[in-house]
Protein backbone atom coordinates (compact mmCIF):
# COMPACT_ATOMS: atom_id res chain seq x y z
CA UNK A 1 0.00 0.00 0.00
CA UNK A 2 2.89 2.41 1.02
CA UNK A 3 4.61 1.51 -2.81
CA UNK A 4 1.75 2.19 -4.30
CA UNK A 5 1.55 5.59 -2.53
CA UNK A 6 4.67 6.39 -2.89
CA UNK A 7 4.70 5.51 -6.86
CA UNK A 8 1.63 8.55 -6.21
CA UNK A 9 4.00 10.94 -5.74
CA UNK A 10 6.06 10.63 -9.47
CA UNK A 11 4.54 13.24 -11.17
CA UNK A 12 4.04 11.25 -14.36
CA UNK A 13 2.22 8.48 -12.34
CA UNK A 14 0.18 11.20 -10.43
CA UNK A 15 -0.86 12.97 -13.83
CA UNK A 16 -1.86 9.55 -15.31
CA UNK A 17 -4.18 8.48 -12.32
CA UNK A 18 -5.78 12.01 -12.34
CA UNK A 19 -6.38 12.11 -16.07
CA UNK A 20 -8.38 8.20 -15.99
CA UNK A 21 -9.87 9.50 -12.74
CA UNK A 22 -11.40 12.83 -15.13
CA UNK A 23 -12.10 10.43 -18.03
CA UNK A 24 -14.05 7.89 -15.56
CA UNK A 25 -16.23 10.75 -14.23
CA UNK A 26 -16.40 12.14 -17.74
CA UNK A 27 -18.05 8.82 -18.59
CA UNK A 28 -20.21 8.13 -15.60
CA UNK A 29 -21.26 12.05 -15.55
CA UNK A 30 -22.17 11.62 -19.54
CA UNK A 31 -24.55 8.86 -18.36
CA UNK A 32 -25.87 10.39 -15.38
CA UNK A 33 -26.69 13.66 -17.04
CA UNK A 34 -28.12 12.02 -19.93
CA UNK A 35 -30.77 10.61 -17.83
CA UNK A 36 -31.30 13.51 -15.35
CA UNK A 37 -32.03 16.07 -18.53
CA UNK A 38 -34.58 13.62 -19.88
CA UNK A 39 -36.14 13.52 -16.36
CA UNK A 40 -36.02 17.26 -15.90
CA UNK A 41 -37.59 17.60 -19.28
CA UNK A 42 -39.86 15.48 -18.79
CA UNK A 43 -41.18 17.11 -15.12
CA UNK A 44 -41.60 20.26 -16.48
CA UNK A 45 -43.44 18.97 -19.39
CA UNK A 46 -45.69 16.74 -16.48
CA UNK A 47 -44.60 13.50 -17.86
CA UNK A 48 -42.22 10.44 -16.37
CA UNK A 49 -39.43 10.71 -18.82
CA UNK A 50 -37.49 7.62 -19.70
CA UNK A 51 -39.44 5.14 -17.28
CA UNK A 52 -39.53 1.84 -19.15
CA UNK A 53 -35.79 0.53 -19.24
CA UNK A 54 -34.90 -0.43 -15.44
CA UNK A 55 -36.49 0.97 -12.85
CA UNK A 56 -37.60 4.39 -13.43
CA UNK A 57 -35.56 4.01 -16.87
CA UNK A 58 -32.59 4.43 -14.29
CA UNK A 59 -30.90 1.82 -17.06
CA UNK A 60 -32.12 4.33 -20.47
CA UNK A 61 -28.47 6.29 -20.65
CA UNK A 62 -26.76 2.70 -20.68
CA UNK A 63 -29.58 1.12 -23.43
CA UNK A 64 -28.69 4.44 -25.79
CA UNK A 65 -24.73 4.43 -24.48
CA UNK A 66 -25.12 0.24 -25.79
CA UNK A 67 -27.45 2.05 -29.01
CA UNK A 68 -24.50 4.53 -30.20
CA UNK A 69 -21.72 2.39 -29.70
CA UNK A 70 -23.48 -0.39 -32.26
CA UNK A 71 -24.33 1.66 -34.66
CA UNK A 72 -22.32 1.75 -38.19
CA UNK A 73 -20.12 4.97 -38.71
CA UNK A 74 -21.15 6.40 -41.97
CA UNK A 75 -19.80 9.46 -43.69
CA UNK A 76 -21.61 11.39 -46.58
CA UNK A 77 -20.10 11.21 -49.77
CA UNK A 78 -18.14 14.15 -50.71
CA UNK A 79 -16.81 14.46 -47.18
CA UNK A 80 -13.28 15.94 -46.22
CA UNK A 81 -12.20 12.11 -44.73
CA UNK A 82 -9.98 13.64 -42.13
CA UNK A 83 -11.38 16.90 -40.79
CA UNK A 84 -14.79 14.67 -40.52
CA UNK A 85 -13.19 12.37 -38.31
CA UNK A 86 -10.55 14.42 -36.53
CA UNK A 87 -14.02 16.67 -35.36
CA UNK A 88 -14.98 14.56 -32.82
CA UNK A 89 -11.98 13.54 -31.51
CA UNK A 90 -11.14 17.04 -31.31
CA UNK A 91 -13.89 17.93 -29.64
CA UNK A 92 -13.76 15.34 -27.23
CA UNK A 93 -10.24 15.72 -26.00
CA UNK A 94 -9.36 19.00 -24.42
CA UNK A 95 -12.19 18.22 -21.86
CA UNK A 96 -9.88 15.86 -20.51
CA UNK A 97 -7.41 18.44 -19.94
CA UNK A 98 -9.83 21.07 -18.97
CA UNK A 99 -10.97 19.41 -16.23
CA UNK A 100 -7.30 18.24 -15.12
CA UNK A 101 -6.51 22.09 -12.87
CA UNK A 102 -9.82 21.79 -11.40
CA UNK A 103 -9.40 21.80 -7.09
CA UNK A 104 -11.95 19.45 -6.16
CA UNK A 105 -10.68 19.43 -2.66
CA UNK A 106 -7.56 21.43 -1.25
CA UNK A 107 -5.43 18.85 -1.81
CA UNK A 108 -7.08 17.69 -4.78
CA UNK A 109 -6.59 18.69 -8.34
CA UNK A 110 -4.83 16.90 -11.35
CA UNK A 111 -2.10 19.40 -11.81
CA UNK A 112 -1.62 22.31 -9.95
CA UNK A 113 -0.18 24.66 -12.02
CA UNK A 114 -0.24 28.47 -11.92
CA UNK A 115 -1.55 29.85 -14.98
CA UNK A 116 -5.20 26.74 -14.12
CA UNK A 117 -7.79 29.39 -15.48
CA UNK A 118 -5.65 30.58 -18.41
CA UNK A 119 -5.18 26.74 -19.74
CA UNK A 120 -8.97 26.08 -19.43
CA UNK A 121 -9.92 28.71 -21.48
CA UNK A 122 -7.60 28.06 -24.04
CA UNK A 123 -8.05 24.21 -24.37
CA UNK A 124 -11.72 25.08 -24.15
CA UNK A 125 -11.39 27.38 -27.13
CA UNK A 126 -10.57 24.20 -29.00
CA UNK A 127 -14.24 22.60 -29.45
CA UNK A 128 -15.16 25.56 -31.85
CA UNK A 129 -12.48 24.83 -33.71
CA UNK A 130 -14.09 20.88 -33.89
CA UNK A 131 -17.48 22.00 -34.64
CA UNK A 132 -16.24 24.17 -37.47
CA UNK A 133 -14.29 21.12 -38.57
CA UNK A 134 -17.35 19.05 -38.46
CA UNK A 135 -19.37 21.59 -40.38
CA UNK A 136 -17.01 22.22 -42.74
CA UNK A 137 -15.60 18.50 -43.29
CA UNK A 138 -19.85 17.02 -43.31
CA UNK A 139 -20.16 18.73 -46.94
CA UNK A 140 -23.95 19.39 -45.99
CA UNK A 141 -25.74 22.70 -45.66
CA UNK A 142 -27.27 22.19 -42.55
CA UNK A 143 -23.68 21.05 -40.77
CA UNK A 144 -22.19 24.14 -42.74
CA UNK A 145 -24.66 26.74 -41.34
CA UNK A 146 -24.63 24.88 -38.14
CA UNK A 147 -20.80 25.43 -37.98
CA UNK A 148 -21.06 29.08 -39.06
CA UNK A 149 -23.45 29.85 -36.05
CA UNK A 150 -20.96 27.76 -34.11
CA UNK A 151 -18.07 30.12 -34.89
CA UNK A 152 -20.02 33.72 -34.78
CA UNK A 153 -20.96 33.17 -31.59
CA UNK A 154 -18.51 31.56 -29.95
CA UNK A 155 -16.43 34.36 -31.06
CA UNK A 156 -18.49 36.77 -29.72
CA UNK A 157 -19.25 35.30 -26.25
CA UNK A 158 -15.72 34.68 -25.86
CA UNK A 159 -14.89 38.26 -25.53
CA UNK A 160 -17.32 39.11 -22.12
CA UNK A 161 -16.80 35.06 -20.89
CA UNK A 162 -12.36 36.39 -20.48
CA UNK A 163 -13.69 39.85 -19.30
CA UNK A 164 -15.49 38.80 -16.63
CA UNK A 165 -13.29 36.13 -15.68
CA UNK A 166 -10.47 38.69 -15.68
CA UNK A 167 -12.07 40.90 -13.18
CA UNK A 168 -12.31 38.01 -10.50
CA UNK A 169 -8.60 37.55 -11.60
CA UNK A 170 -8.06 40.67 -10.28
CA UNK A 171 -9.64 40.40 -6.93
CA UNK A 172 -7.88 37.17 -6.19
CA UNK A 173 -4.69 38.85 -8.30
CA UNK A 174 -4.06 35.17 -9.48
CA UNK A 175 -4.93 32.75 -12.48
CA UNK A 176 -3.92 29.43 -9.79
CA UNK A 177 -7.49 28.33 -9.25
CA UNK A 178 -6.49 26.84 -5.71
CA UNK A 179 -5.58 30.18 -4.89
CA UNK A 180 -8.68 32.08 -6.08
CA UNK A 181 -10.31 29.34 -3.91
CA UNK A 182 -8.52 29.85 -1.30
CA UNK A 183 -9.45 33.45 -1.12
CA UNK A 184 -13.07 32.23 -0.26
CA UNK A 185 -12.73 30.24 2.12
CA UNK A 186 -13.66 33.22 4.66
CA UNK A 187 -17.27 32.35 4.96
CA UNK A 188 -20.20 32.22 2.94
CA UNK A 189 -20.12 36.06 2.49
CA UNK A 190 -15.97 36.00 0.78
CA UNK A 191 -17.74 34.11 -1.92
CA UNK A 192 -16.70 36.21 -5.15
CA UNK A 193 -20.16 35.91 -6.25
CA UNK A 194 -21.36 38.50 -3.66
CA UNK A 195 -18.64 40.96 -4.83
CA UNK A 196 -19.07 40.34 -8.37
CA UNK A 197 -23.01 39.80 -8.74
CA UNK A 198 -22.56 40.95 -12.15
CA UNK A 199 -19.54 39.48 -13.19
CA UNK A 200 -21.10 36.18 -12.11
CA UNK A 201 -24.37 36.98 -14.46
CA UNK A 202 -22.12 37.34 -17.66
CA UNK A 203 -19.95 34.56 -16.86
CA UNK A 204 -22.85 32.23 -16.87
CA UNK A 205 -24.71 33.67 -19.68
CA UNK A 206 -21.68 33.54 -22.17
CA UNK A 207 -20.74 29.90 -20.23
CA UNK A 208 -24.43 29.14 -21.74
CA UNK A 209 -23.75 30.06 -24.95
CA UNK A 210 -20.10 28.95 -25.21
CA UNK A 211 -21.77 25.07 -24.49
CA UNK A 212 -24.58 25.46 -26.96
CA UNK A 213 -26.89 24.96 -24.44
CA UNK A 214 -30.50 26.49 -24.86
CA UNK A 215 -31.47 29.00 -25.56
CA UNK A 216 -28.39 29.69 -27.30
CA UNK A 217 -28.60 25.95 -29.19
CA UNK A 218 -28.44 28.10 -32.56
CA UNK A 219 -25.25 25.89 -34.06
CA UNK A 220 -27.67 22.48 -33.32
CA UNK A 221 -30.97 24.26 -33.91
CA UNK A 222 -32.86 20.83 -34.60
CA UNK A 223 -35.91 22.37 -35.47
CA UNK A 224 -34.01 24.71 -38.24
CA UNK A 225 -30.76 22.87 -39.19
CA UNK A 226 -32.12 19.24 -38.41
CA UNK A 227 -29.13 19.27 -36.09
CA UNK A 228 -26.43 21.39 -36.78
CA UNK A 229 -22.92 21.04 -37.20
CA UNK A 230 -23.21 17.28 -36.42
CA UNK A 231 -26.15 16.34 -38.82
CA UNK A 232 -24.42 13.99 -40.88
CA UNK A 233 -22.89 12.18 -37.54
CA UNK A 234 -23.80 8.90 -36.20
CA UNK A 235 -22.50 6.37 -33.99
CA UNK A 236 -19.80 7.12 -31.26
CA UNK A 237 -19.14 10.25 -33.90
CA UNK A 238 -22.08 11.51 -32.40
CA UNK A 239 -21.63 10.09 -29.25
CA UNK A 240 -18.58 12.11 -28.81
CA UNK A 241 -20.11 15.31 -29.90
CA UNK A 242 -22.63 14.39 -27.17
CA UNK A 243 -20.22 13.04 -24.30
CA UNK A 244 -18.24 16.40 -25.05
CA UNK A 245 -21.20 18.72 -24.58
CA UNK A 246 -22.23 17.52 -21.73
CA UNK A 247 -18.27 17.59 -20.37
CA UNK A 248 -18.59 21.24 -21.28
CA UNK A 249 -21.33 21.67 -19.08
CA UNK A 250 -19.48 20.36 -16.17
CA UNK A 251 -16.34 22.33 -17.55
CA UNK A 252 -17.96 25.64 -17.06
CA UNK A 253 -19.90 24.94 -14.13
CA UNK A 254 -16.37 24.24 -12.24
CA UNK A 255 -14.87 26.90 -13.13
CA UNK A 256 -18.35 28.84 -12.35
CA UNK A 257 -18.13 27.21 -8.78
CA UNK A 258 -14.36 27.54 -8.26
CA UNK A 259 -14.66 31.41 -9.37
CA UNK A 260 -17.90 32.83 -8.28
CA UNK A 261 -19.14 30.33 -5.87
CA UNK A 262 -15.75 29.10 -3.18
CA UNK A 263 -14.98 25.71 -5.05
CA UNK A 264 -14.90 23.05 -2.27
CA UNK A 265 -15.04 25.38 0.43
CA UNK A 266 -18.08 25.17 3.00
CA UNK A 267 -18.77 23.31 5.66
CA UNK A 268 -19.41 19.97 7.61
CA UNK A 269 -18.78 18.32 4.69
CA UNK A 270 -15.45 17.44 3.16
CA UNK A 271 -14.42 19.75 -0.02
CA UNK A 272 -15.25 16.97 -2.95
CA UNK A 273 -18.89 17.46 -1.71
CA UNK A 274 -19.53 20.64 -2.08
CA UNK A 275 -17.30 21.04 -5.49
CA UNK A 276 -19.38 18.39 -6.97
CA UNK A 277 -23.17 19.70 -5.38
CA UNK A 278 -22.24 23.23 -6.69
CA UNK A 279 -21.78 21.23 -10.23
CA UNK A 280 -24.68 19.76 -10.26
CA UNK A 281 -26.77 22.82 -8.71
CA UNK A 282 -25.65 25.31 -11.61
CA UNK A 283 -25.92 22.33 -14.27
CA UNK A 284 -29.75 21.44 -13.00
CA UNK A 285 -29.93 25.30 -13.71
CA UNK A 286 -28.73 24.92 -17.17
CA UNK A 287 -31.29 22.54 -17.39
CA UNK A 288 -34.04 24.46 -15.73
CA UNK A 289 -33.41 27.42 -19.04
CA UNK A 290 -33.09 25.04 -21.49
CA UNK A 291 -36.70 23.71 -20.81
CA UNK A 292 -37.96 27.12 -20.02
CA UNK A 293 -36.55 29.92 -22.61
CA UNK A 294 -37.35 29.09 -26.09
CA UNK A 295 -34.21 30.28 -28.52
CA UNK A 296 -33.05 33.40 -29.34
CA UNK A 297 -32.77 34.27 -33.45
CA UNK A 298 -29.31 35.04 -34.36
CA UNK A 299 -29.82 38.61 -34.51
CA UNK A 300 -30.82 38.86 -31.06
CA UNK A 301 -27.54 36.41 -30.09
CA UNK A 302 -25.02 38.76 -31.31
CA UNK A 303 -27.30 41.80 -29.71
CA UNK A 304 -27.03 40.33 -26.81
CA UNK A 305 -23.43 39.99 -26.02
CA UNK A 306 -22.28 43.09 -28.39
CA UNK A 307 -24.56 45.53 -26.79
CA UNK A 308 -25.16 44.75 -23.45
CA UNK A 309 -22.67 41.39 -22.26
CA UNK A 310 -19.87 43.39 -24.04
CA UNK A 311 -19.68 46.72 -22.87
CA UNK A 312 -21.17 45.53 -19.25
CA UNK A 313 -18.14 43.56 -18.91
CA UNK A 314 -16.06 46.11 -19.61
CA UNK A 315 -17.73 48.75 -17.14
CA UNK A 316 -17.46 46.07 -14.55
CA UNK A 317 -14.04 45.56 -15.13
CA UNK A 318 -12.94 49.18 -15.57
CA UNK A 319 -14.83 49.60 -12.13
CA UNK A 320 -13.10 46.51 -10.67
CA UNK A 321 -9.49 47.99 -11.23
CA UNK A 322 -10.39 51.67 -9.80
CA UNK A 323 -11.87 49.57 -6.86
CA UNK A 324 -8.69 47.63 -6.09
CA UNK A 325 -6.53 50.79 -6.58
CA UNK A 326 -8.64 52.76 -4.26
CA UNK A 327 -8.30 49.86 -1.49
CA UNK A 328 -4.99 49.63 -2.02
CA UNK B 1 -34.09 55.14 -20.46
CA UNK B 2 -36.45 53.28 -22.42
CA UNK B 3 -34.40 50.66 -24.18
CA UNK B 4 -32.58 50.01 -20.04
CA UNK B 5 -36.54 49.78 -18.76
CA UNK B 6 -37.64 47.24 -21.55
CA UNK B 7 -34.13 45.11 -20.58
CA UNK B 8 -35.06 45.26 -17.10
CA UNK B 9 -38.65 43.77 -17.73
CA UNK B 10 -37.26 41.63 -20.12
CA UNK B 11 -34.61 40.44 -17.93
CA UNK B 12 -38.04 39.85 -15.30
CA UNK B 13 -40.17 38.04 -17.63
CA UNK B 14 -36.95 35.74 -17.60
CA UNK B 15 -37.64 35.51 -14.25
CA UNK B 16 -41.57 34.69 -14.46
CA UNK B 17 -40.97 32.27 -17.19
CA UNK B 18 -38.29 30.16 -14.63
CA UNK B 19 -40.86 30.68 -12.03
CA UNK B 20 -43.53 28.72 -14.51
CA UNK B 21 -41.51 25.84 -15.19
CA UNK B 22 -40.53 25.22 -11.72
CA UNK B 23 -44.23 25.49 -10.50
CA UNK B 24 -44.73 22.38 -13.31
CA UNK B 25 -41.93 20.77 -12.45
CA UNK B 26 -43.24 19.89 -8.42
CA UNK B 27 -46.65 18.81 -9.90
CA UNK B 28 -47.48 15.33 -10.50
CA UNK B 29 -47.65 13.98 -13.88
CA UNK B 30 -50.70 14.29 -15.66
CA UNK B 31 -49.82 11.83 -18.35
CA UNK B 32 -50.81 8.00 -18.51
CA UNK B 33 -48.59 5.10 -18.71
CA UNK B 34 -50.98 3.42 -20.96
CA UNK B 35 -50.30 -0.29 -21.39
CA UNK B 36 -50.89 -0.53 -17.40
CA UNK B 37 -53.26 2.14 -17.44
CA UNK B 38 -56.09 4.01 -19.04
CA UNK B 39 -57.47 7.44 -19.52
CA UNK B 40 -61.05 7.21 -18.28
CA UNK B 41 -63.02 10.04 -20.01
CA UNK B 42 -63.48 8.82 -23.41
CA UNK B 43 -67.42 10.18 -23.72
CA UNK B 44 -66.19 12.75 -26.13
CA UNK B 45 -63.67 10.91 -27.68
CA UNK B 46 -65.00 10.90 -31.98
CA UNK B 47 -63.40 7.90 -33.36
CA UNK B 48 -64.61 5.93 -36.17
CA UNK B 49 -68.43 5.71 -36.46
CA UNK B 50 -70.62 3.11 -35.42
CA UNK B 51 -74.49 2.25 -35.80
CA UNK B 52 -76.61 2.94 -33.41
CA UNK B 53 -79.38 -0.04 -32.79
CA UNK B 54 -83.08 0.06 -32.01
CA UNK B 55 -83.10 0.22 -27.83
CA UNK B 56 -85.52 -2.63 -27.85
CA UNK B 57 -83.35 -5.01 -29.92
CA UNK B 58 -79.98 -5.18 -29.95
CA UNK B 59 -78.91 -6.77 -32.98
CA UNK B 60 -81.05 -4.48 -35.44
CA UNK B 61 -79.88 -0.76 -36.36
CA UNK B 62 -81.99 2.11 -36.88
CA UNK B 63 -80.99 2.93 -40.09
CA UNK B 64 -83.20 3.05 -43.34
CA UNK B 65 -81.44 2.87 -45.92
CA UNK B 66 -81.62 6.70 -47.19
CA UNK B 67 -77.83 6.69 -48.09
CA UNK B 68 -77.21 10.36 -47.12
CA UNK B 69 -73.92 9.21 -45.57
CA UNK B 70 -72.42 7.40 -48.50
CA UNK B 71 -73.89 10.32 -50.58
CA UNK B 72 -72.44 13.04 -48.38
CA UNK B 73 -69.16 11.33 -47.25
CA UNK B 74 -66.61 13.62 -49.15
CA UNK B 75 -63.94 10.49 -48.41
CA UNK B 76 -66.24 7.95 -50.49
CA UNK B 77 -65.65 5.49 -47.41
CA UNK B 78 -68.77 4.41 -47.08
CA UNK B 79 -70.57 1.12 -48.78
CA UNK B 80 -74.09 0.57 -47.93
CA UNK B 81 -75.96 -2.52 -48.89
CA UNK B 82 -79.65 -3.00 -48.72
CA UNK B 83 -82.60 -4.59 -49.95
CA UNK B 84 -86.51 -3.92 -49.90
CA UNK B 85 -88.51 -7.03 -48.02
CA UNK B 86 -89.95 -9.15 -50.68
CA UNK B 87 -87.57 -8.03 -53.48
CA UNK B 88 -84.14 -10.44 -53.78
CA UNK B 89 -82.28 -7.55 -54.65
CA UNK B 90 -81.98 -3.65 -54.28
CA UNK B 91 -83.56 -2.04 -57.72
CA UNK B 92 -81.57 1.05 -58.18
CA UNK B 93 -84.82 2.93 -59.56
CA UNK B 94 -86.17 2.43 -55.83
CA UNK B 95 -83.33 3.51 -54.26
CA UNK B 96 -84.42 5.86 -51.36
CA UNK B 97 -83.11 9.21 -52.53
CA UNK B 98 -83.88 11.84 -49.45
CA UNK B 99 -80.70 14.55 -50.62
CA UNK B 100 -82.32 17.88 -51.08
CA UNK B 101 -82.75 19.10 -54.13
CA UNK B 102 -79.56 20.79 -54.44
CA UNK B 103 -77.23 18.32 -55.49
CA UNK B 104 -74.13 18.31 -53.42
CA UNK B 105 -71.08 18.05 -56.09
CA UNK B 106 -70.25 14.79 -57.18
CA UNK B 107 -73.45 13.39 -56.04
CA UNK B 108 -75.59 10.97 -57.85
CA UNK B 109 -78.41 11.98 -56.05
CA UNK B 110 -80.33 14.19 -59.12
CA UNK B 111 -83.04 13.04 -58.61
CA UNK B 112 -85.85 15.42 -56.63
CA UNK B 113 -87.07 13.89 -53.49
CA UNK B 114 -89.36 11.11 -52.80
CA UNK B 115 -91.11 11.34 -49.56
CA UNK B 116 -93.76 9.62 -50.32
CA UNK B 117 -91.85 6.62 -50.64
CA UNK B 118 -92.17 4.95 -47.22
CA UNK B 119 -90.80 1.27 -48.30
CA UNK B 120 -88.77 -0.24 -45.57
CA UNK B 121 -85.40 -1.17 -46.50
CA UNK B 122 -83.47 -3.28 -44.56
CA UNK B 123 -79.83 -2.81 -44.09
CA UNK B 124 -77.68 -5.85 -45.39
CA UNK B 125 -73.98 -4.69 -44.93
CA UNK B 126 -72.71 -1.41 -44.16
CA UNK B 127 -68.99 -1.29 -44.69
CA UNK B 128 -66.87 1.81 -43.28
CA UNK B 129 -63.08 1.90 -45.02
CA UNK B 130 -61.85 3.39 -41.87
CA UNK B 131 -58.15 4.37 -43.77
CA UNK B 132 -59.66 6.70 -45.96
CA UNK B 133 -61.85 8.50 -43.11
CA UNK B 134 -60.91 12.04 -42.29
CA UNK B 135 -63.36 12.03 -39.23
CA UNK B 136 -65.60 15.02 -40.89
CA UNK B 137 -68.77 13.56 -39.02
CA UNK B 138 -70.87 14.66 -41.76
CA UNK B 139 -72.53 11.12 -42.02
CA UNK B 140 -73.36 11.86 -38.26
CA UNK B 141 -74.82 14.95 -39.07
CA UNK B 142 -76.53 14.16 -41.63
CA UNK B 143 -78.39 10.59 -40.31
CA UNK B 144 -82.15 11.71 -40.45
CA UNK B 145 -82.75 8.80 -37.84
CA UNK B 146 -79.69 9.38 -35.68
CA UNK B 147 -78.58 5.94 -36.67
CA UNK B 148 -74.67 6.58 -36.72
CA UNK B 149 -72.48 8.01 -33.87
CA UNK B 150 -69.13 8.35 -33.11
CA UNK B 151 -67.60 5.20 -31.18
CA UNK B 152 -65.06 5.76 -28.26
CA UNK B 153 -62.73 2.99 -30.27
CA UNK B 154 -58.96 4.47 -29.13
CA UNK B 155 -56.82 1.90 -29.06
CA UNK B 156 -56.56 0.82 -32.68
CA UNK B 157 -53.61 -1.04 -34.02
CA UNK B 158 -53.56 -3.38 -36.65
CA UNK B 159 -50.74 -5.09 -39.22
CA UNK B 160 -52.37 -4.29 -42.72
CA UNK B 161 -55.16 -2.11 -43.86
CA UNK B 162 -57.48 -4.58 -43.93
CA UNK B 163 -57.90 -4.18 -39.94
CA UNK B 164 -59.60 -1.19 -40.82
CA UNK B 165 -62.19 -2.05 -43.02
CA UNK B 166 -64.78 -2.55 -40.97
CA UNK B 167 -68.58 -4.25 -41.49
CA UNK B 168 -70.53 -1.96 -39.21
CA UNK B 169 -73.23 -4.05 -39.24
CA UNK B 170 -71.39 -6.94 -37.84
CA UNK B 171 -69.84 -4.87 -35.41
CA UNK B 172 -73.16 -4.00 -33.77
CA UNK B 173 -74.34 -7.76 -33.91
CA UNK B 174 -70.90 -8.52 -32.29
CA UNK B 175 -71.73 -6.07 -29.92
CA UNK B 176 -75.22 -7.48 -29.04
CA UNK B 177 -74.09 -10.82 -28.41
CA UNK B 178 -71.39 -9.99 -26.42
CA UNK B 179 -73.37 -8.06 -24.12
CA UNK B 180 -75.72 -10.69 -23.71
CA UNK B 181 -73.27 -13.03 -23.15
CA UNK B 182 -72.56 -10.71 -20.20
CA UNK B 183 -75.90 -10.37 -19.26
CA UNK B 184 -75.97 -13.95 -18.55
CA UNK B 185 -73.06 -14.13 -16.67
Amino acid sequence: MTQILQLLTNPLVYLLVALVAILTFIALNGLILVYVERKVAGFVQRRPGPYEVGPHGLLQPVADALKLVGKQLVMPRGADRILYWAAPLLSFAPVAVCLLPIPFGPNLAGLDVNLGLLLVLAFSGLNVLALCLAGWGSNSKYALLGAARAVAQSVAYEIPLLLSVLSVAFISGSLNFAEITASQTRGLLSWNVFSQPLAFFIFFVSALAETNRAPFDLPEAESELTAGFHTEYSGMGFGLFFLAEYSYMIVVSAVASVLFLGGWSGPFLSGPWWMLGKIYALILAMMWFRWTYPRVRFDQLLNICWKWLIPLSLINLLGTAFMINLVR
Amino acid sequence: MTTIQKTLKGLWSLIVGLKVTGKEFCRPWITVHYPRQEVSNLDSYRGHIDLVPFPEDPRKPLCIVCRRCEEVCPSGCIRIEGHVPGEEKENPARRLLLISDVPLPGSAAREPVCSADKTLRVLDGFSLNYNLCSLCGLCVQSCPVSSLTFSGDVYLAGRSRKDFEYDLLQRLRMRADSANLREAV
